[in-house]
């Protein structure tokens, strides 16, 4: 873990409410994994106070960008920062997704800006692993495809692509017996979707890992403020340091 | 240049000490800081058996600040000495044990098994608002500060101090009978009660409904109370709340904090102690002071 300051290089708009951010930090790039993450001081002042955790989206040499929907104040901070101006920036955080698991095919779920981690770990896994990308969103203003590969996109209201819930359309690929060899889903989104993928998987009996969100101060593990309930209800795990990134079958959704 | 000071007969290095809650068990910060710079490390509280804490939503931002609501989640006192405290007592530094419990008995319980490991003093937790038993419960009583108090000091021969709530009428009646108790120090504040809403969903934002206010936004609540305590009860004072930079500590120490404790600040800026203890070098080499305690103390009321 680093506390350095990286410089913002490029920034580059996606959609009218999307942004993609290009930091440079050589700490920062150094064994950094898909699925792991960084916490964002967006202002010197306190406001916004606390700092705003980002999932690499990418990472190329010393650069690595941060895939955010202008939301509050902190993504807006981050969103008009000047190419040339610097954060002080904590990372690499958390646990990432695990590829020592014996499987052939990688199925990337992304449902709306849950897509972030996934152009990164299509870096990592080209030509090494077979890849199928599945992008959910409201409606096609919301799809994003920036460095994914193979993806098919379901939207709530049909406007792109299938209608529906991007789970039932992986559904439909799994019935129809789509992919050769073995498989191993990765999804990061919110809550109802993982918890679609937690069932899929368990019907299907698939390996899953999913990454979790969770409001967090600190994201390296003293602050105990995001915690993720055990399945079997014994306790709780942190979002930050045990995870984000979970087998989806230790947590409960 | 000195900048050791004492709080009964703890010895600082500098006044500079981290906040329970806020510093996890006392090594997970070691990547940003050296731990043994610090004037002193106080652990996540304890309780005598671990506590899964609250469900999420336990944490949200405010203004300059934020709400926690973690409910004291922790490993228990037989763990935190299996596998916390080995890696801790290696430090150059003096360790802190911050109990909090749900009864007088589990408090005397937690300091009597701890009072043979190598720590150099105990933090009370009185004043948690995020528990049901115990907590702020406790610390809203003088009878309960008191008969805690005394029934700890009489368990133990290292210092106590007993972290108080800001959640009361006067906490200068608190630190008199933490004081009369035996107390070495008092610690002000802990957080206060604060609750905060989302207009969409028009639910509480966090899963307690309510929780601690910590941050900036409470710095100038918490030097108040420090005054009144220090105005009123002659007791060793360790001043919380809000302390983002050396400006902001010396506030404290001038106030008449014999030290201060970096709370929430260490979530946003983990290296921010460090930089603590420089500023208030650098403020007393400009400002010709040769000893931090020529500053603690010093306010200027007319």
């Amino acid at each position: 873990m680093f506390q350095t300051l990286a410089k913002v290089v490029e920034k580059r708009i996606l959609t009218d409410q999307i942004i993609l951010v290009t930091l440079r930090s050589e700490e920062l790039t150094n064994n950094v994994k898909p699925g792991q993450f960084v916490n964002v001081r967006v202002s010197e002042t306190c406001y916004p106070y606390l700092r705003r955790p980002f999932s690499y989206c990418d990472v190329e040499r010393d650069t690595f960008k941060l895939m955010f929907t202008i939301y509050g104040q902190g993504t807006k901070m981050l969103a008009n920062a000047s190419i040339g101006s610097k954060f002080d920036v904590i990372g690499p955080l958390g646990n990432g997704f695990n590829l020592d698991d014996d499987f052939e095919n990688a199925i990337f779920v992304g449902g709306g800006l849950g897509i972030a981690p996934f152009p990164f770990f299509t870096r990592v896994l080209k030509n090494k692993k077979n890849i199928y990308t599945y992008i959910g969103a409201r409606t096609k203003e919301f799809v994003v495809t920036y460095g994914l590969q193979n993806y098919k996109i379901a939207t709530d209201d049909g406007s792109i692509g299938f209608n529906g819930n991007v789970v039932e359309l992986l559904k439909n690929d799994l019935d129809k017996k789509f992919f050769n060899g073995k498989i191993k889903i990765f999804g990061c989104g919110p809550t109802p979707m993982l918890r679609a993928l937690k069932q899929l998987s368990e019907e299907y009996d698939l390996i899953c890992e999913v990454s979790t969100e969770e409001a967090m101060a600190c994201g390296f593990g003293i602050c105990q403020g995001c915690p993720i309930e055990l399945s079997d209800s014994s306790g709780f795990k942190l979002v930050c340091k045990d995870g984000p990134v979970f087998n989806v079958k230790e947590i409960k959704l | 240049m000195n900048l050791k000071v004492k709080i009964g007969n703890l010895e600082l290095k500098n006044p500079v000490l981290v906040a329970s809650g806020t510093f996890g068990y006392g090594i997970e910060s070691a990547d940003f800081l050296d731990l043994n710079q610090l004037g002193g490390i106080i652990t996540k509280s304890l309780s005598l058996k671990p506590r899964k804490g609250n469900p999420p939503k336990r944490i949200a931002e405010t203004p300059a600040g934020m709400l926690n609501a973690i409910g004291l989640a922790n490993i228990g006192v037989e763990k935190f000495i299996e596998e916390k405290l080995p890696l801790l007592t290696k430090l150059n530094t003096k360790i802190i044990v911050n109990i909090a419990a749900s009864s007088v008995e589990e408090y005397v319980e937690c300091v009597r098994i701890l009072d043979k490991e190598e720590i150099d003093a105990f933090e009370i937790n009185v004043s948690c608002p995020n528990v049901k038993e115990g907590g702020l419960e406790f610390g809203r009583s003088l009878s309960k500060v008191g008969e805690i108090t005394g029934k700890v000091v009489a368990s133990t021969n290292k210092p106590v101090i007993i972290k108080l709530t800001p959640n009361v009428t006067f906490i200068s009646e608190f630190a008199k009978v933490a004081k009369e108790e035996g107390a070495t120090a008092v610690s002000a504040i802990n957080t206060f009660v604060g609750m905060a809403v989302n207009v969409f969903t028009r639910k509480p934002k966090l899963s307690h409904i309510t929780g601690g206010l910590s941050g900036p936004a409470i710095r100038p609540l918490a030097l108040a109370k420090v005054f009144e305590i220090v105005q009123n009860v002659d007791i060793p004072v360790i001043g919380i709340g809000g302390i983002t930079n050396s400006e902001d500590a010396l506030e404290f120490l001038i106030t008449g904090a014999k030290a201060v404790q970096i709370g929430t600040h260490n979530f946003v800026d983990p290296s921010a102690p460090i930089k603590i203890i420089k500023g208030i070098e650098d403020y007393l080499r400009n400002f010709n002071f040769k000893d931090v305690n020529e500053v603690i103390g010093s306010l200027q009321l007319s």
